[in-house]
């Protein structure tokens, strides 16, 4: 009769429970999209990556055999070093500023009276879903030649004496990514704050802690995880841009993605371009992946 | 009375109904026979396995083992929407997209009743919980206990065979939870519905019910009228759980007429007992008097219709309530003797935990 | 709570600015009186407005992406919904690996995706057409219409639906009169959201597009690539309006930040 044995276990709350005869339910409710997902998304990419070792030749076309030549002229020629370096310098310094610049904006957003924070998040997040062809043409626009806008209230301000070049440079490409990307650092570092119990500030206050202080010790901490998965996703994000990058840099700043584009429509070496393509994907899921489990082990205590 | 009813055909039978989440035994051999228009309340703490026994009457959770039959008829394989029983949830779990009028007449659509007779007693029902008026209101913009009132009608208004209540007033205030607790005695007496109740409020469960089942850790402690459990709790557990008790350790005494002794206070022993044993009485069965337990007051607290006092006494700390009679009571650090009838107490073997 | 100092409201200024500059320049540059890109210093005009209709590419790739969004986000809801229903309702093996796969064409780059599809359709003889555009694109804008109906059914009182079950709701009657309406909202959020994704996508739809199946990013980019003249900046003009009115509806509907919450985060 003793029922030792089970006393010690915890309590079953069962919250979601099967029916007893529709126990199938779930099979042919998710089948269909797992289907999709096998049929159009792992069946490419598997293709993609065999495309990546096959042979190509000018007037041969692509020969389905299995060679690493593709991954041999990545590796030696320098001009892919260099245009993956562009890639990755544009991403970090991307990252960078969107937060520097993002995360005091979501701090204030946050500090703001409940009518003003609400139109401000609309039109700070609203170009989110704008298009980023219509958001990066307007940087070409302050930015273009003679009537370059930017130039002009630059040297109007007594900023700077000459026009800067903006067009056709990393420093554009920058600036006009950092405006796209930067609806994403305000987002991750406002759920944050959501998060952020607003007594915390006071009681540091009462604690006789001045307004540096408390952001520096109290606030600070608890919006890094917030920060830096926003950092993840600027960084993953930036690294594999098309849009900005083909038209503020133009044809000679090429990127990854860019240069994945020329290789599959215009050279139409389509081997090289995919191993392009795998390789910016690998590199990504490396980075993406290691930096979420640095921050999620860094930052355990604080996401709960 | 309950011998009645129990000679009569049960409506619903569990019968050695277990439930396992894996190596977890939720519910260890259950069985009951509910009579027809009986009011049974499921009692203990949460983790008891109450819950899962309603769920698995209603059908959202198969048994393990054992077979639960309704009307003679085993249930087991018959699926939650054909039933026909009334639930009233913990959340109420009203449609909150549905007025509350849509809400009560949502299980009479389900059963194709026609729309004339759909709308009339949908305005019965509405009626009988006191809700008339608020036909067109929805969830959202009504009070706890307004919702309360239309899960309730929307449960009854199908005619269900046995009615199931999940915690159903435990969203409540306490001045609102008794209000509902008489109103829903009346309105189960009226209609004569059979009623299984989920609850780890025993004066709840006390006040309401013709039959309590008292669990714990998965089994049935007791299963008795609302009298029977509080008078004669058959275990610790339940003697515990229903009420307040206190326990107080005694030795037996003497041979030829063995007597029980606890401190100053004495009584004829039961034959066959020796050793030390335990004595438990109700706080409310214990007075002051001039022979007895001696004790000191620890604390006296006053409760409005009665005064509450800790006590210190050599076989243990002891509760005691008195009736707020408006005699003088005594203090607090006064010396004290305490005294109660021996059939006010029951015996255990063994000294007091 | 605290206000914010002039220093923070400077920088706020600025700030805001910074991400108003460039859409308010394409709106205004699309009103220029004059035949090249100029601010609209001397009145406003329509012209540009009036020469898209003598483009009829750009009309043409309006309706395709119109098409597109619409037909791609639907479809991709016939599959979410009763994925993220199983899933908050059941204890369904390898939870976490299927949310996963769901969720991936968030993770994987458009450009790798663009690349992808472009093979896989060549392959089976689909390139350039309508129907390998909307197969990618349905697989694009699923996890947007996945989350958020994800987000609704997750929210939703277990209890609500048992009560309809036990007052004699079964299969699809439970779904359409009860799941259904309580989920609505984050469905329609999800299906707004999925054909803004859609109706913006340029990265992975310039693989795929040719002419005749271009979708209007595809042909304003290839457009840009050419020359920058004030007839875009109307296109994009149109382009900026379609959108804000789906966000003014998103955004009564569901909570802008809501929506967009954790959007291309994992």
């Amino acid at each position: 009769m003793s029922a030792a044995a089970t006393t010690a276990l915890p309590a079953a709350t069962p919250t979601v429970t099967p029916e007893p005869r529709a126990s199938r339910a779930p099979l042919w409710l998710i089948l269909p999209a797992v289907m999709l997902f096998v049929g159009i998304v792992l069946v490419p990419l598997a293709m993609t990556v065999l495309l990546s070792f096959h042979d190509w030749g000018q007037y041969k076309g692509i020969e389905p055999v299995l060679i690493l030549k593709n991954w041999q002229e990545i590796a030696t020629d320098p001009y892919y070093a260099e245009m993956f370096g562009r890639t990755l310098r544009i991403a970090l310094i991307t990252t960078l500023v969107t937060a520097l610049l993002g995360a005091p904006e979501a701090y204030i957003l946050n500090r703001m009276s409940g009518r003003w924070r609400g139109l401000f998040l609309l039109l700070i997040l609203g170009p989110l879903l704008i298009s980023v062809v219509a958001r990066t043409l307007g940087w070409a626009l302050l930015f273009g030649g003679s009537n370059g806008l930017a130039n002009k209230l630059l040297m109007s301000l007594g900023v700077i004496s000459s026009p800067l070049p903006f067009l056709f440079t990393e420093t554009g490409v920058v600036i006009a990514l950092v405006h796209v990307m930067m609806p994403f650092m305000v987002l991750s570092v406002w759920a944050a704050l959501q998060r952020l119990d607003p007594q915390v500030e006071h009681a540091a206050m009462s604690l006789g802690a001045g307004p540096v202080t408390i952001i520096r010790r109290i606030v600070l901490p608890q919006i890094m995880p917030g920060v830096l998965s926003g950092a993840i996703i600027v960084f993953s994000l930036s690294a594999s841009a098309f849009a900005t990058p083909a038209i503020i840099g133009g044809r000679r700043l090429k990127v990854a993605a860019t240069l994945a584009y020329d290789e599959f429509l215009n050279t139409l070496n389509w081997p090289l371009g995919a191993a392009v393509a795998v390789l910016l994907l690998a590199g990504l899921v490396l980075i993406v992946v290691g930096a979420n489990a640095l921050v999620e082990r860094r930052y355990a205590e604080v996401f709960r | 009375m309950t011998t009645n009813s129990r000679s009569a055909a049960p409506l619903l039978e569990l019968e050695h109904v277990a439930k396992a989440f894996g190596s977890h035994v939720a519910v260890e051999d259950f069985n009951l026979a509910v009579a027809p228009g009986e009011f049974i309340s499921f009692l203990g703490p949460s983790g008891c396995g109450k819950t899962t026994t309603l769920q698995m009457i209603a059908g959202f959770l198969a048994p393990s083992r054992g077979t639960i039959r309704l009307e003679g008829c085993d249930l087991t394989q018959v699926h939650p929407s054909k039933r026909g029983l009334g639930i009233v949830f913990q959340s109420y779990a009203l449609f909150p997209h549905m007025t509350a009028a849509e809400n009560v007449a949502f299980g009479l659509e389900m059963q194709r009743v026609s729309k004339a007779e759909r709308a009339e007693r949908v305005r019965a029902a509405l009626a009988m919980v006191g809700l008339s008026g608020y036909e067109d209101r929805h969830p959202r913009r009504m009070s706890g206990g307004q919702q309360q009132r239309v899960a309730l009608a929307r449960a009854l208004v199908i005619r269900p065979s046995v009615l199931l209540l999940d915690e159903p007033l435990s969203n409540l205030d306490a001045k609102l939870r008794e209000e509902m607790q008489i109103e829903l005695r009346q309105i189960q007496r009226e209609l004569g519905t059979t009623t299984i109740l989920v609850t780890h409020d025993q004066t709840e469960a006390l006040s309401l019910s013709d039959r309590i089942v008292v669990m714990s850790k998965g089994r049935i402690e007791q299963i008795g009228t609302p009298q029977d459990t509080y008078e004669r709790p058959s275990s610790a557990f339940v003697a515990q759980f229903l009420g307040k008790t206190n326990d107080f350790t005694a030795r037996i005494e003497g041979a030829g007429p063995a007597r029980i002794v606890a401190g100053g206070w004495s009584a004829p022993a039961p034959v066959g007992l020796s050793g030390p044993v335990t004595i438990s009485v109700r706080p409310e069965r214990i007075g002051f008097a001039e022979t007895g337990l001696p004790g000191r007051v620890a604390a006296r607290i006053f409760q409005g219709n009665h005064w509450l006092f800790q006590c210190e006494t050599e076989c243990g700390p002891a509760i005691v309530v008195r009736p707020n009679d408006g005699l003088a009571q005594p203090g607090e650090g006064e010396a004290v003797r305490l005294a109660w009838r021996p059939e006010d107490m029951s015996l255990r073997a063994g000294a007091a935990a | 709570m605290s206000r914010n100092g002039p220093l923070a409201l400077a920088f706020h200024g600025l700030f805001v600015t910074f991400m108003l500059a460039p859409i308010v320049v394409v709106c205004l540059v699309a009103f220029t009186p004059e035949g090249f890109l100029s601010l609209p210093t001397n009145g406003f005009s329509l012209r540009w407005f009036r020469a898209i209709a003598d483009y009829p590419e750009f009309v043409h790739a309006f309706w395709v992406s119109l098409g597109l969004g619409a037909l791609s986000s639907l479809i991709a809801l016939l599959f979410a919904v009763p994925a993220a229903l199983a899933l908050t309702r059941y204890a369904v093996p390898g939870r976490g690996a299927l949310q996963a796969l769901f969720l991936s064409p968030l993770m994987i780059p458009h450009v790798v995706l663009g690349v992808a599809f472009l093979r896989f359709f060549t392959a089976l003889g689909l390139g350039g057409t309508f129907l390998a555009l909307l197969a990618a694109h349905i697989v694009v804008v699923f996890p947007f219409a996945f989350r958020l109906t994800l987000a609704a059914a997750a929210g939703l009182d277990p209890s609500v639906e048992r009560a309809a079950v036990s007052l004699g709701a079964g299969g699809f009657t439970l779904f359409r009169r009860v799941t259904l309406p309580l989920i609505l909202p984050g469905v329609v959020s999800g299906w707004a959201l999925a054909f803004i994704q859609s109706f913006d996508d340029l990265t992975m739809t310039v693989f795929l597009a040719a002419p005749g199946t271009e979708t209007l990013p595809v042909r304003m980019f290839l457009y840009i690539q050419d020359n920058i003249d004030p007839l875009v900046t109307s296109v994009s003009a149109c382009v900026i309006a379609v959108t804000m009115v789906f966000l003014a509806v998103l955004d009564r509907l569901y909570g802008l930040d809501r929506v967009l919450a954790g959007k291309g985060s994992h």
